[in-house]
């Protein structure tokens, strides 16, 4: 039998997507139980390959291979073998001789999960890798959207901030354009990659790009804030924080352009004053803890299909 | 050339009847105490139900839940699909509750005893006892049924299944046999 990887979300399909929301509807339930842990993955182990700084996914997958009984391991690239000097693939063959039946990743640069996968035997679960996927992250979304929306169809969801650096962005792009979401990407053109609209894929929805927040958040139903990450900036992508802050902030005037039933988010961590206000972080129509929930629930629904059953 | 043999063991007016009667002795056996029915997904959820509502129906109080227990199953390692994992909905506490299982078919008992174990998980019940439409024998555990609606003497290459109409569009049990 060939091992299942999670490796991203271009090309999923809607079916398969839908799939993974439904199960994970069904995982949500154990975080209301008094005994949280189900016997389901006794006996499986998960080691949780952390190369880049982590407390909410690392954190999110330990907890949800925990309640379903695995046994979980954390690696962190700092301090492991590969800042002795061993090779990643050497490290890769290592754990591997271990066997577990499964290898969360996460790493700086894009590409590694999917090499990883073709070097082990385990199930590979890409939890993020460079700017290209976080396919975790994007089905949490997805599924905090559909806990509060109850559909994808003819929504309009905006991204707005570092689309450059986001491999968020871009998992979420699939999934929501998958799902049949109309898709709008805000931000300077300095962090709008080439070619954005291409990631859309054929399906016929919709991608739009746009500079200015106002046109983004007009009458969305969702709007989705990204964290400026100025760890990953080594020039100068806007004249100043202050200037961004006011032309791409969420602000509490900005969100009242939206729909009033509209839904906040933010993959985390965030930057209270810079890309989204204090009021509106904290502010009723804010899912971003919600988030936080769906991900352990969304997390344990990936690790069941990858490792329970044949 | 294989050919199947279908039979008919009840239409819905006799599981309407078979029902009554179940929900009858259930009933009798709690005089004091307000139970919780616990449907088995999928088939055992719409049976408790029906169950319930003829108990309301005579002023019993009554509470339904459902359990899905595919994450506590003993065979997850072999069987070739993966299961779909269902909503599981626990309406009480049930910490000294007297609850009773439902489901459609017993047959090896593994599901029992699996949703024995995810039970556990929700408390400590003061009793629990298992309500089955058909009992077809050949169990592989130590279960046996406290209502059974009817008993039937069966081997291992027959199939049977009760349908009803909330999942696939009509009521009745049937028993199908593969001869070769």
């Amino acid at each position: 039998m060939a091992k299942r990887d999670l490796l991203g979300t271009e090309g999923m399909t809607s079916d398969e997507i839908v799939a993974i929301l439904d199960s994970a509807e069904a995982f949500r339930e154990i975080a209301e139980r008094p005994v949280k842990k189900v016997p389901t993955l006794r006996g499986k182990t998960v080691v949780n390959l952390f190369f880049e700084s982590s407390t909410r996914t690392r954190t999110s997958f330990e907890v949800a291979g925990k309640w379903l009984s695995a046994d979980v391991i954390n690696v962190s690239g700092a301090g492991s073998s590969v800042s002795k000097g061993e090779t990643l693939l050497d490290m890769a063959r290592t754990l591997d001789a271990m066997s577990p039946d499964c290898i969360v990743i996460r790493h700086q640069a894009s590409g590694v999960p999917q090499w990883i996968a073709r070097h082990s035997n385990a199930s590979v679960v890409n939890a993020g890798d460079g700017a290209h996927e976080h396919p975790t992250q994007a089905l949490s979304d997805a599924f905090t959207i559909q806990q509060h929306k109850g559909r994808f169809a003819g929504l309009k969801v905006a991204i707005v901030g570092d689309i450059l650096h986001s491999r968020v962005a871009r998992s979420n792009v699939h999934v929501l354009t998958a799902l049949g979401s109309n898709v709008w990407l805000c931000a300077p053109p300095t962090l709008i990659p080439p070619a954005v609209e291409a990631l859309a894929g054929s399906g016929g929805a919709c991608l739009r790009v746009t500079h200015s927040m106002d046109e983004a958040v007009a009458d969305a139903d969702v709007v989705m804030m990204l964290r400026v990450q100025f760890e990953r900036m080594n020039e100068s992508f806007f004249p100043s924080t202050r200037e961004y802050a006011r032309l791409f902030g969420l602000t509490p005037q900005r969100v009242r352009r939206a729909r009033p039933d509209v839904a906040v988010m933010h993959p985390g961590p965030i930057n209270r004053g810079i890309e989204i206000d204090d009021t509106v972080a904290d502010a009723p129509c804010s899912l971003i803890l919600d988030q936080v929930a769906s991900g352990v629930a969304v997390r344990m629904a990936v690790l069941y299909r990858l490792m329970a059953g044949a | 050339m294989a050919s199947t043999t279908r039979v008919q063991l009840f239409d819905a007016g006799a599981m309407g009847n078979l029902l009554q009667v179940m929900a009858s002795s259930i009933v009798e056996s709690h005089p004091d105490s307000p139970i919780i029915l616990i449907g088995i997904e999928r088939r055992g959820v719409p049976l408790a139900r029906r169950l319930a509502e003829i108990m309301k129906n005579w002023g019993v109080q009554v509470d339904v839940g459902t359990l899905d227990i595919n994450l506590y199953r003993d065979d997850l390692t072999m069987v070739a699909s993966q299961p779909v994992v269902r909503k599981t909905d626990q309406p009480a506490d049930i910490n000294g509750r007297d609850v009773v299982l439902v489901d459609d078919v017993l047959y090896t008992g593994r599901t029992v005893r699996a949703a024995l174990e995810a039970l556990n998980d929700y408390g400590r019940a003061r009793m629990i006892q298992l309500a089955v439409v058909i009992d077809r024998g050949l169990r592989e555990l130590p279960i046996q049924p406290d209502f059974v609606g009817q008993r039937l003497e069966t081997t291992t290459d027959e199939v049977v299944h009760v349908r009803v109409s909330e999942i696939d569009g009509e009521d009745g049990g049937w028993m199908e046999t593969v001869s070769t």
